[in-house]
């Protein structure tokens, strides 16, 4: 009987950030961080992965695993499980796509092990949380060997399943900066429940007296990364929202994104899918905003 | 590399390789079949058992990231000779016909009946979410809604003495 087996790999446990950190130098930046293992052990199987040793950071959990305000930013630990997530009534009230987008995430089982760094590290254009983070306009904060930095989602995502990240560096932690009249809300279609997304769009506004200050707009599975949709965040800002509005950023995605055909469906499908799911997740987005 | 753990109670160890899964440590070397194993790509459901409580499937799991939990395998539900009210529960609304996903969705359901704050109260809804990493082609799934909802009712009556 066919068996899928990883490749033979070397496995260490991580103690601590530093030390995760300090054994990844060590081995010159050729292996790769375990984290819930949800995308990375499949890859392994079917041999996409070949890491030569896996450094396990699960025993990060106490230092990695947290959903906390700092001042005005609400900071999540990279540990964070998806699960965790769902059920954060914290994350819920500040932004409550996060509840929207892991509810539709995979399946409960897979959000026991699944995590924020995961997800966001794995990449993968079609993966539900990396458009939400996007949308949010979250930072990234990266902890290498010459300390910390801080990359937006704009330089995070270089690619399909690439990342700005380096070798030796690892994702801490995802922070989002709260501000004032913020309404979110994440849009998917999917083949089956907890399937990736034939289309996800994620929305975020931030209005005040009216007017939309802010506005953040990502969708997933339409194009060779997370897609961000800037021109339809420029077009909403200092508008006053209404159901015309959100059809034109609407539009905006449909043109903007870059799907290709598969399985999922033809290429003017998915950005019809785009341009309505978009303009769905911006009006609900509006409506708690103003609530 | 050596991996101890714990599998219904018990202390195991063995040395294995660092990529053996959870699914073939439990089979292979702890020698319990329960578990069964099926897709191998995190869809299916059928390898499902609980670490420290929490459902995870064991196919995508390293043994290695199980050392030091304590794994819950279908073996570990009946105590003493008595079926957990899970296993009767699947008994009573006959949860199913060939038997291959039952041990992933009676852990499965054992954990939902365990982590609900009132689980004579959960609706339909609750119940096939839970399930739903898990994929059952014989029941349909309406018997096995029944089967978690007579166990969580049992309890409940069993509880309260009403039994």
């Amino acid at each position: 009987m066919a068996m899928q087996t990883p490749a033979p790999v070397e496995y260490s446990r991580a103690t601590s950030v530093d030390d995760a950190i300090a054994q990844m130098v060590g081995l010159n930046g050729e292996a790769r961080f375990l984290a819930g293992g949800h995308s990375l052990i499949p890859m392994m199987k079917l041999r996409l992965a070949n890491p030569g040793h896996l450094i396990d950071i699960n025993p990060l959990e106490g230092e990695l695993n947290y959903i906390r305000e700092e001042g005005n930013e609400i900071c999540i630990g990279a540990m964070t499980r998806h699960r965790n997530m769902l059920e954060s009534d914290l994350l819920f009230r500040h932004f409550p796509i996060f509840r929207e987008a892991e509810h539709v995430l995979a399946d409960p089982v897979v959000r026991n092990r699944g995590t924020l760094g995961g997800s966001m590290c794995q990449a993968d254009p079609a993966e539900d949380l990396s458009g939400v983070v996007t949308a949010l306009k979250g930072i990234a904060v990266l902890r290498g060997p010459n300390g910390e930095r801080r990359v937006g989602m704009e330089e995070f995502h270089v690619g399909p399943y690439m990342t700005n990240v380096e070798p030796t560096e690892l994702l801490v932690e995802a922070r989002f900066t709260v501000k004032p009249g913020g309404g979110s809300a994440h849009e998917k279609v999917e083949r089956r429940a907890g399937d990736f997304a034939i289309v996800a769009a994620s929305a975020a506004l931030w209005i005040q007296g009216g007017t939309i200050a802010d506005a953040g707009l990502a969708c997933s599975a339409v194009g060779p990364t997370t897609m961000h949709i800037e021109r339809a965040e420029q077009m909403l800002i200092g508008q006053a929202p209404s159901e015309d509005l959100f059809a034109q950023a609407g539009s905006i995605a449909a043109q903007d994104c870059s799907p290709s055909a598969d399985g999922r469906g033809p290429v003017d499908y998915k950005r019809h899918v785009a341009g309505v799911l978009s303009k769905r997740a911006l009006s609900r987005a509006a409506a708690n905003a103003l609530r | 590399m050596q991996v101890s753990m714990s599998i219904n109670g018990n202390a195991v160890s063995h040395d294995v390789e660092p990529r053996m899964l959870l699914v073939h440590y439990i089979r292979e070397m702890a020698e319990l079949h329960g578990t069964h194993w099926g897709c191998d790509t995190s869809n299916c459901g059928i390898c499902v058992v609980l670490m420290d409580g929490n459902p995870i499937k064991s196919c995508t799991t390293l043994a290695a990231q199980a050392e030091g939990h304590e794994i819950t395998t279908v073996e570990g539900l009946e105590k003493n000779g008595v079926l957990d009210p899970i296993q009767q529960g699947f008994h009573e609304m006959h949860a199913l016909q060939c038997g291959f996903c039952t041990p992933g969705m009676m852990v499965t359901g054992r954990a939902l009946i365990d982590q609900h704050p009132n689980p004579t109260q959960m609706t339909d809804y609750e119940i096939r979410e839970a399930i739903s990493g898990g994929l059952c082609r014989c029941t349909g799934y309406t018997n096995i809604v029944k089967a978690i909802r007579w166990a969580a009712a049992y309890e409940a009556s069993a509880a309260t003495g009403g039994n």
